[in-house]
Order: structure tokens, then C-alpha cells, then sequence
């Protein structure tokens, strides 16, 4: 069983509050739910939506076909309409006329009037749709308590009185979910770095990469995380590079134009080997380019953004629960390496929540690879030459009589300018050989889902994920032999099991949400492998299952 | 005070002879000696430049990172290590050119650390260009009929920034210096030198006996608490006069760490204690 909700609007309605409200009730009510915004740059007007996918079993992406549209304004069912089942309904304000007999008018405002809060229309509608799937409880601790009393009120009331409006249309009962967790991408990446001892987050508000520090920002007192707000993502990810530098546990984030005014400062934590983690919350480009619509076109850029080489992994996260593991390993890989590392979200999972078993933190461990000096009874070696390719770190103004001097030049061993031939030869060689441990010790393969004897394997990174499971799974159903891997670490490509489904499949297929392909890219680059055929989206709405099967059997 | 010595760098210096940076570099070591800083609670940190070289010149910690962006490391070292006293030193270009939006923004924040910008007037590593701070109708290797745009004050914009330590020295009066590099280690908050300084190479104008004839010290009487006057004061430069000393020092402003919810618990980030199941109750909060 899984319902499709749409609640549509302009923005200002009082959507937001309603929505989070719902999507907290239905989870609390044992239903797995997912997601999904849809909203204009701007804060007053023009159309946004959210969608509402909610069930009795895990959910991993949105779909287009409706059950219920709550519209707040009539272009919401002029817009939407088209995508409702026969047997759903719209439910909009009596004002609203519009010729469907899909349609329930309720009288939404003039309730919410009679209340005394006609803005708490939006919760007379709650109340109805709650009704109408047989959903009952105590909803009333869900509506914020950071509201005013008597706003508060009216709001539980108006609620109380929706219930009224309309008949129970189902009766549904959900699964105990006390041990699950409702979560969007960013607050999982924000989750995930405090719960793996960040110290020390930089940025420059940019949307939709702006939530990761409000998170981060609203928790800094009660744990001791220093948020700056920078004056800009140069000195964001300057400063970020500074504290790690001096032994805080350091983050920085932004979207595509933030990350790219970064970009310099990559280099420099590649070569003063400084652990930084940044997060690249994808929009639409290029320049300001969809401000908040999704889009996963900063691969090729970030695959090799800055001048000069050094080791950098970059890695893609595939939702919120991911996002968090992920967040957690990179600051480790971070400072096991002591280099760069890039992690990649986009809007999609920014403004996607999603109910997901909860993160157990029993087995998590926070690896620093710090130096205590032990044994060091001469000038210290920043830079060490050693097999690995990681120098021993010291910590400034840890070690008596010892200092840490890191620089952007080329540089010997301590860390002083050179332009000598063998150790810029040894430096590079040093440097480089980090990304040889990394394959061995910590890469991770794609997630692979579907049969071991296949025709097609589809191939994907990211945000894709839920789209592309749902996908291979519709598709075996309408007999067809797919596979499909989703990948998460991209840069070093892992190839295992790209290779082992590559000689079994006859097509391959890369279903990316960019124009060029960049994924299939750099695949062929690192492997030779062409794809066979191509899925591209770049209208900066994220693909879904049923897309990817239209599309396959249209376009391959 | 610590032996000079302890600060002595084995990295081979690569300035040109008679360059102002040396006797500058002289000033730093002296000052921290008698201030009593150890090398491993010194922390140099710089841009690219021929100053930004110092840190290698000098036994401390030291970041030499990217041109412009010596700040913002600066500012982040000392907010998760407040017990590392942070000197930045850097040349005008890289920190009023470059690194211009960070000079200003710096200031807001008021951290507790020094800037020391080694002002020659020119670009010395990229041969010779018009600086922030190079006069305007002077011809360089790049500008080859004079430079146009009017040069900046940074002094006053410092103070008009809310800076509460703004001082101007020169490299030829390291006594001077000395005594100006230790009252800003001294200072509560950020402080500002702008030391004059010949650039043998690439300023035939702004020679050491250009500067020595114009430069002057600011008298005992001198008030350097009135904001106003101090502006005025830190736009006198020129034929008619340079000042050197403290033109504005204003005591008791509260510094980032003051009113950082966070940092004000006088806390070493770098010292923090946390794992990962210190963060189940925020897991929590999710369900």
C-alpha cells in the first residue's frame, strides 16, 4: 500500500508548516515516508509543491501519479490535475472553482476564519485529508510548540474541525516506526558531521547548501561546533583549511558558484595536506542557474577543479541515510589521507525527507590519525617521505619545542620552498601514492541491485538511487533482465564490479541528471568502456522510476 | 627574554639584498624574544609574496598559504587554538589587493592577532606592479603611464572598519618597530601595522630616504583614542609628512572569542572531547 500526496500552492501560504506537519504524523502513525519539494526562488508567489509519498514499506523517491492534491490555489489543479488517478481527489477551498469531478470543495477558509486564524486553513485541510485515509491520533504534539499559545490553539482546532469535513474513505494502520528516523539529505550531512566530532564548519549561505550550516548552526552551543559565516566561500574554505590546519575537525559547503570560487584553495589542501571535507549541494547551472531546482552537473568539474594534481576523492551521496554514513567516513578518509575530499548532494535529497532506520552510532568510530610525537627527537618533518605517502601530522603548539610549518609552494621535507627536481619528484610521488592506500584500504564499490544474468545495466550515481531501484525493479516485473549499479564513491573509480556486469550485460546505460553524461565520462576515461546509450535529464526536475522506464523503451 | 636564537630558520633566504623585509623580520624575532613566546606558540601565518616568505624565515609555526588568503586562516587558527599567538605578515598587496574583502571583514570580527603588512607600494615577487598603496602618477612595469586609481588609506579604512589597534612603523626604525610589534601583541583584539618599506628592486620612488625624510613620530601628547582626528591622521601621507606610532587604539572592545557563545568559555577546540555516541541524542531529535 503506498499513497501520492501533492499540497500546491504559492509560496507564503503556510505550506512549509503544513507539510512538515504531515509528513511527522504520518510517520508517527507507522507509515515510511518520502518527500519531496518543489519550489520557485523567490518568497512570496509563483507556484511551488510538495509531495507526499507515504506507505507500509521503505519508499526511496517520488513518483508522478497522485492520489490526492490539496490545492491551496487554483493553478495547483490546473498544473496537476492531469497526473491524479480516477479514483483520487482534489481538495481545495470552495472559492477555488474548477471544472473536475475529481474535486472536493471544503469550506477550508471559512472555518479557519470562524476559528479566528484563517491562515490555519492549511491545518482545516490536514484534518480532512487525515480523515479521509482513516489516519487517528493525538496530532495536536505535532503542531510546533514554539508557536504562541492561542495560535497554537486555533491551529489544533482547526484541525479538529477539518476532521469533520470529510468521510473516512480507507482505514489505515501503520507499522511501529519508533526505531526510524524522518530526515532530509542536509540535515543527515549536518547530522553526520556532529556526530563524527566536526569542530569547525565555514561556509557562505547559498542555496541549497545553506541548510547544512543552519543545522549545524542551531546545535553549535549545545555541542561546541564553531559555525562561521564567512564573507564569502574563498575565505569559507581558507578558514576551514586554517582550522583543520590547527587540529579542529573542519567542513566547509556550498553549491556549484560557491564551490567554484573555492576551487584555488582545493590545492591547497592538497598540498599543505590538510584534511577538509566540502560538500556540494548541486543545483542547476551554469552561473546562478535554477537557484532551487536540482541537477548533478558538478561531476566533471570537481573531478578535476583547481590547478595542479594531488590526490582528491570525491565521493556522491545516495540519500539521507547514506548522506550521514558517508559524512562520517569522509572525515575520516579526510584526515587519514590528509587531502581533500569532495562530497556531492544535490537539491533532490537537500529538500527530500525520507523515513530510514535509525542511525546506530555504536559501531561508528572517529579515526583522527593525529601524531603525538612520540619518539621524535629531531626537527620535525612536516612532510615526510614515507611508503604510504602520509607524513606523521603533529598539532601547533602541541609538542614542546616542536613546530608544524605547511606551505602552497612545492616544498622539501620541512616544509621550506624548493624548486629542487628529485624532491619535487618525491613530494608528488608522496603525495599521489595516498590515493594507492585508499583503493586498498577504504574505497568503496557501487550498490548493486537486480539479477546476476543480465541484458542491460543501468548506471547511475547520487540522488538517482531511489529512482533507479524502483526502475530495475518495474522493469524485471515487465520481464526484462536489468541490473543496475548506483555509485556512491566515483573518484577513484571503483571498477570490480563496473567490469564483472560489464562483460555479462549487452548494453550498458547511464541514467544521469546532466546534459553531457559526466559519470559515463569518466567511466570511459578510467576504463575504456563506452555506454551504449545515454538517460539524461537537465531540466532540473529529478527523473523518476516511471520516467526511466518510459524513456528506456522510447529513447534505447 | 627567550634567546634570539631559538627562532632561527635552517631555509636559505631568498630576498634581495638591502630588501626592508630583512630588518622587519629582525623586529618579529626581537619582539616575540622579549615577549617571551616560545617558537611552538608562535604561529606565523602568510599569503604569497616576497613578505609572505617570513614564516620560513623564522622557527614557528607557520602557514604559508595561497596569495590573498592569508586571513582567513589566520582567523580560524586562532578561534580553534586561542592559546597560539597568530602574526600575520604579508605584503600590501596581498592584503590590501587580494586579500581586500577579507582585510575588512577581519576587522569586524576582531580576533585576537597581529597583521604586520610589509608596505612597499609595489608588487616586488611579480616584478614590479602598482599596488593598492602605489601613488597615484607613478609609472610601474605595468603601469607605464602612471597608475590611475587613487591609492588606498588603509589605516583609515582600518579605523573607519572599527579596528582598535591601528599602528604605521618603518622598516628603516626597527626600534620602533620592535616597540609597535609588541604593543599590538599586547593589544585585546586585532591590531594593524602598516610598516613602510623600501623595495630595492622595484620602487625607485618610495626609497628608503624617501620614507626617512617624510616620516615622523607621533608626539606623547598625540590623543590616540579621539576616532575622528585618527582618521585624519592616517590619511597624512605624502611630501608633507608620514606618521609613525599608534594613530588609534581603543581598549576594552569585546574580541570574537568574547561573544562567541561558543569560544567564550575560554575552551581550546583543538582539545575537544567527543564521540560519536555524544550524538544520540541529536539522532533523537529525528524520530
Amino acid at each position: 500500500m503506498k499513497f501520492n500526496l501533492l499540497i500546491g500552492g504559492k509560496a507564503g501560504q503556510g505550506m512549509d508548516t503544513v507539510c512538515v506537519f504531515l509528513e511527522k504524523v504520518l510517520k508517527k502513525s507507522g507509515f515510511y515516508v518520502f518527500s519531496n519539494k518543489d519550489y520557485m526562488s523567490r518568497v512570496r508567489g509563483g507556484h511551488n509543491f510538495t509531495q507526499i509519498r507515504f506507505g507500509d514499506e521503505p519508499i526511496y523517491s517520488h513518483i508522478e501519479k497522485l492520489d490526492l492534491i490539496l490545492a491551496l490555489d487554483r493553478e495547483t489543479i490546473e498544473i496537476h490535475s492531469d497526473k491524479l488517478n480516477d479514483k483520487g481527489i482534489i481538495i481545495a477551498d470552495g472559492a477555488i472553482k474548477y471544472e473536475d469531478s475529481r474535486l472536493i470543495s471544503l469550506p477550508l477558509q471559512k472555518v479557519a476564519k470562524d476559528v479566528g486564524l484563517p491562515m490555519a486553513f492549511t491545518f482545516v485541510a490536514a484534518g480532512s485529508i487525515l480523515k479521509h485515509f482513516g489516519i487517528k491520533g493525538q496530532f495536536e504534539d505535532f503542531i510546533s510548540k514554539k508557536l504562541p499559545e492561542a495560535t497554537r490553539n486555533k491551529n489544533i482546532e482547526s484541525l479538529k474541525k477539518g476532521e469533520e469535513l470529510l468521510e473516512e474513505k480507507f482505514a489505515l494502520t501503520g507499522k511501529d516506526l519508533s526505531k526510524h528516523l524522518i530526515i532530509n539529505g542536509n540535515d543527515a550531512i549536518g547530522l553526520g558531521a556532529l556526530v563524527g566530532g566536526l569542530s569547525f564548519y565555514s561556509a557562505y549561505p547559498m542555496t541549497p547548501a545553506t541548510s547544512v550550516m543552519t543545522y549545524l548552526s542551531k546545535k553549535s552551543v549545545e555541542t561546541g561546533i564553531v559555525v562561521e559565516q564567512a564573507e564569502d566561500e574563498i575565505s569559507a574554505i581558507n578558514m576551514a583549511i586554517g582550522a583543520s590546519y590547527a587540529g579542529a575537525r573542519s567542513m566547509t559547503g556550498s553549491s556549484g558558484g560557491g564551490v567554484a570560487l573555492m576551487v584555488e584553495a582545493f590545492g591547497l589542501a592538497g598540498i599543505t595536506e590538510t584534511p577538509l571535507v566540502v560538500i556540494d549541494s548541486q543545483r542547476p547551472g551554469p552561473a546562478t542557474g535554477f537557484p532551487t531546482r536540482t541537477e548533478q552537473s558538478d561531476l566533471s568539474f570537481l573531478l578535476t577543479a583547481a590547478q595542479g594534481e594531488f590526490p582528491r576523492i570525491v565521493l556522491s551521496v545516495r540519500n539521507a541515510e547514506d548522506a550521514f554514513y558517508q559524512t562520517f567516513r569522509a572525515l575520516n578518509i579526510a584526515d587519514k589521507y590528509q587531502t581533500l575530499v569532495v562530497l556531492l548532494t544535490d537539491q533532490y535529497l537537500a529538500d527530500s525527507n525520507i523515513t530510514i532506520p535509525k542511525f546506530s552510532l555504536e559501531e561508528l568510530k572517529i579515526e583522527r590519525h593525529i601524531w603525538d610525537g612520540k619518539g621524535l627527537d629531531e626537527e620535525y618533518k612536516r612532510y615526510k617521505v614515507t611508503e604510504s605517502g602520509i607524513s606523521p601530522r603533529l598539532i601547533p603548539g602541541k609538542i614542546e619545542g616542536q613546530v608544524v610549518l605547511v606551505d602552497s609552494d612545492e616544498h622539501t621535507e620541512y616544509a621550506h620552498i624548493t624548486e629542487e627536481i628529485e624532491v619535487r619528484n618525491d613530494q608528488m610521488e608522496k603525495r599521489m601514492r595516498k590515493l594507492d592506500l585508499f583503493i586498498k584500504e577504504d574505497q568503496q564499490e557501487p550498490e548493486y541491485f537486480g539479477e546476476e544474468d543480465i541484458d542491460i545495466l543501468l548506471v547511475g550515481w547520487g540522488s538517482t538511487y531511489g529512482a533507479i531501484r524502483e526502475a530495475t525493479e518495474i522493469l524485471s516485473s515487465l520481464g526484462l533482465k536489468v541490473g543496475a549499479l548506483s555509485f556512491g564513491d566515483i573518484c577513484p573509480l571503483p571498477d570490480k564490479l563496473l567490469r564483472k556486469y560489464k562483460a555479462i550485460a549487452k548494453k550498458v546505460i547511464n541514467i544521469e541528471q546532466n546534459f553531457t553524461g559526466q559519470l559515463g565520462k569518466f567511466i570511459t576515461q578510467e576504463t575504456g568502456f563506452l555506454m551504449n546509450d545515454s538517460i539524461l535529464k537537465y531540466d532540473g526536475r529529478q527523473i523518476t522510476s516511471n520516467e526511466i522506464v518510459t524513456r528506456l523503451y522510447k529513447e534505447v | 627574554m627567550l634567546d634570539l636564537k631559538l627562532y632561527n630558520s635552517k631555509d636559505e633566504n631568498t630576498w634581495c639584498p638591502g630588501c626592508g623585509n630583512f630588518s622587519i623580520l629582525e623586529g618579529i624575532k626581537e619582539a616575540v624574544a622579549e615577549l617571551n613566546i616560545k617558537p611552538e606558540k608562535l604561529m606565523m601565518v602568510s599569503g604569497i609574496g616576497q613578505a609572505a616568505k617570513t614564516p620560513h624565515y623564522i622557527r614557528a609555526n607557520g602557514f604559508n598559504g595561497l596569495h590573498g588568503r592569508a586571513l582567513p586562516p589566520a582567523q580560524a587558527i586562532k578561534m580553534v587554538n586561542p592559546e597560539l599567538k597568530v602574526i600575520v605578515t604579508s605584503g600590501d598587496g596581498d592584503a590590501y589587493g587580494e586579500g581586500g574583502n577579507h582585510f575588512i571583514h577581519n576587522i569586524r570580527r576582531n580576533l585576537d592577532i597581529v597583521q604586520l603588512v610589509h608596505d612597499n607600494q609595489i608588487y616586488g615577487l611579480t616584478k614590479g606592479q602598482g599596488s593598492p598603496t602605489t601613488a597615484r602618477g607613478q609609472k610601474t612595469s605595468m603601469q607605464f603611464d602612471g597608475v590611475i586609481s587613487e591609492p588606498l588609506s588603509p589605516l583609515a579604512l582600518a579605523i573607519a572598519a572599527g579596528a582598535t589597534f591601528v599602528a604605521r612603523s618603518f622598516s628603516g626604525d626597527k626600534e620602533h618597530l620592535k616597540r609597535m610589534i609588541k604593543a599590538a601583541v599586547n593589544h585585546k583584539g586585532y591590531a594593524l601595522i602598516d610598516i613602510m618599506q623600501p623595495c630595492v628592486s622595484f620602487n625607485k620612488i618610495n626609497t628608503f630616504k624617501w620614507y626617512k625624510d617624510r616620516v615622523y613620530q607621533l608626539d606623547e601628547n598625540y590623543n590616540t583614542n579621539d576616532k575622528g582626528a585618527a582618521i585624519i591622521k592616517a590619511m597624512e601621507f605624502g611630501d608633507d609628512g608620514i606618521p609613525l606610532g599608534i594613530l588609534y587604539k581603543e581598549e576594552g572592545k569585546p574580541t570574537f572569542h568574547d561573544l562567541h557563545a561558543v569560544l567564550n568559555s575560554g575552551n581550546v577546540m583543538v582539545d575537544r572531547k567527543w564521540v560519536p555516541i555524544d550524538g544520540e541524542k541529536f539522532v533523537e531529535e529525528f524520530i
